[in-house]
């Protein structure tokens, strides 16, 4: 693994406001753009503390990552997310926690997080699709809520899923996908200090395009597993149904760690392209873990990594 | 076909070259946009997928020709040959920017991807069958073929035309309307022609039994 950790990384690493702003005319693509800023919540600068799991690498402006999504609960198109998520309703939300835990219940999302530490986190993010980016997420370690909580020893796999709301997710009226969304990872990948549930962006909320207003990021693997706009989480002892894999099961797994040597049955998995990297950026390897192998690779210790894919 | 006839009438007037040459912006355009950072968060794939969405409409084009002859009295004949050609030539820069832009020239790659990956599989056989196309369309392929031996070998417009039109179909990750839709024009056109050589079938019958 040639991943470098900076333990010192801050504000100060983060592209500036004005220049991210600035990087593609700004003013010319003035209609996405005010889309983008008009579907999060009044900007708000939160408070994170920097993370020694954050990587050294250049992240992708904010309009990168506000308008080149997938989101299929506001169409298929990478664009359609940030033109449509803007009138989602996002505030109040209520997570409904349940299962295998000691304290069940609907849980309002700001209680759900108060006085748990928010942190930057800058990760690698590889979609399935081959392509990548670096996204600096502010969010907490999802242990901490689980915690909170309380997970029973039955609990084995943690199930997520989305919101289902046809009336402002207007991908949901059509049978694209059995909706809602659903998404699940075994309970030491959920306990994993990696894991974390995103409330943030570039230092303020989620806009709605990107999950808000809490969504699960899980940097070792393929972006689909990291499902946005969480409703529900729901500790459970056998591994959970999840949308792609029972869509599709022979092109996606439960696991879906980034691995270049497991391919998609439809297009290889060995090298990605660098989202913002322009015209003539061409392709960088795909690394193991998405580049976080010295940390989650002793999850799968022994594991037929081509079988569990 | 009063109406049919004045388009036809103008379009006497109208010679088939100026079609190379307004061809040729589109992509030359596409790529000025691309290079100067203005097709969006991911240029390469906007260079990609509208050159090869263009030779798909070429192509679709090609094959509107006949109808439009026979069912509206419309004569772009002469067309023909350029639309088919600029077909090619976009659909030979789709194939050059998914090479240069997205492979990043990784050649094992994607040599790899065209014999392992079907979608890109269906789209090489459709480009590889217009190369025959593309280079037979001229007067003097014409001539040493014969117009009977050059219009058996052109009928591979149809198989390229279906291919090219399910390379676009089968790759996205779900099933998707435009590409479907796409994928049904090309099957009705093709059903088109079906439905003629049926129709003409007992007529050469009879001909030939006689």
């Amino acid at each position: 693994m040639k991943t470098r950790f900076r333990p010192d990384l801050g504000w100060s690493d983060v592209t500036p406001r004005a220049m991210f702003m600035n990087r593609r005319r700004f003013v010319a693509s003035g209609l996405t753009a005010a889309a983008a800023f008009a579907a999060g919540p009044a900007a708000a600068k939160l408070d994170a503390r920097p993370s020694r799991y954050s990587v050294a690498e250049e992240p992708n402006s904010l309009e990168d990552i506000t308008t080149y999504n997938n989101y299929y609960e506001f169409g298929t198109g990478k664009g359609d997310p940030a033109a449509a998520a803007g009138g989602l309703t996002t505030s109040p939300w209520t997570v409904t926690m349940d299962g295998l835990v000691d304290r069940p219940g609907d849980y309002a999302v700001g209680d759900l997080i108060a006085g748990l530490p928010l942190e930057e986190r800058i990760y690698r993010f590889r979609c399935v699709e081959a392509w990548s980016m670096v996204v600096p997420w502010i969010g907490l370690e999802l242990a901490g809520v689980l915690n909170r909580v309380g997970v029973q020893p039955g609990a084995k796999y943690v199930a997520f899923e989305t919101l289902l709301r046809p009336e402002e997710m207007p991908g949901q009226r059509a049978p694209i996908l059995d909706w809602p969304y659903r998404e699940g990872l075994r309970i030491d990948e959920a306990m994993h200090p990696l894991t974390i549930l995103a409330t943030g962006l570039y230092g303020e909320d989620l806009p709605n395009q990107n999950g808000a207003p809490i969504r699960l990021v899980v940097p070792w693997k393929y972006g689909f597993k990291s499902i946005k706009a969480i409703v529900r989480i729901t500790l459970v002892a056998d591994q959970p149904v999840t949308t792609w894999s029972t869509m599709a099961p022979h092109e996606y797994g439960f696991y879906a760690n980034v691995n270049p040597e497991v391919d998609h049955p439809r297009w290889s998995q060995a090298s990605e392209r660098r989202i913002g990297s322009g015209l003539f950026g061409g392709r960088q390897e795909t690394l193991m873990f998405n580049g976080y192998g010295e940390h989650v690779a002793g999850l799968y210790a022994g594991m037929d990594l081509a079988k569990f894919y | 076909m009063a109406a049919a006839d004045r388009v036809n009438g103008w379009l006497r007037k109208v010679p088939a070259w100026p079609l190379y040459v307004l061809g040729a912006v589109p992509p030359l355009w596409l790529f000025w946009l691309g290079a100067a950072d203005r097709l969006g968060v991911d240029p390469v794939k906007a260079v990609e997928h509208r050159l090869g969405l263009w030779g798909l409409w070429l192509l679709i084009a090609v094959l509107c020709i006949t109808p439009l002859r026979r069912y509206a009295g419309v004569n772009l004949l002469k067309y023909r040959r350029a639309i088919g050609l600029l077909a090619f030539f976009y659909i030979l820069l789709h194939l050059a920017a998914w090479l240069v832009l997205d492979m990043g020239l990784l050649l094992g790659q994607a040599l790899g991807d065209i014999a392992k990956r079907p979608y890109i599989t269906i789209g090489m056989a459709a480009l590889v069958l217009m190369v025959p196309l593309a280079l037979t369309s001229n007067n003097l392929s014409v001539r040493r073929l014969g117009a009977a031996g050059w219009r058996r070998l052109h009928l591979l417009t149809y198989p390229a035309a279906l291919l090219g039109a399910l390379h676009f179909a089968v790759q996205t990750k779900t099933w998707q309307a435009r590409p479907l839709t796409y994928l049904a024009i090309v099957v009705a056109l093709l059903a088109l022609r079906l439905a003629w050589t049926r129709a003409a079938l007992p007529l050469l019958q009879r001909r030939s039994g006689a």
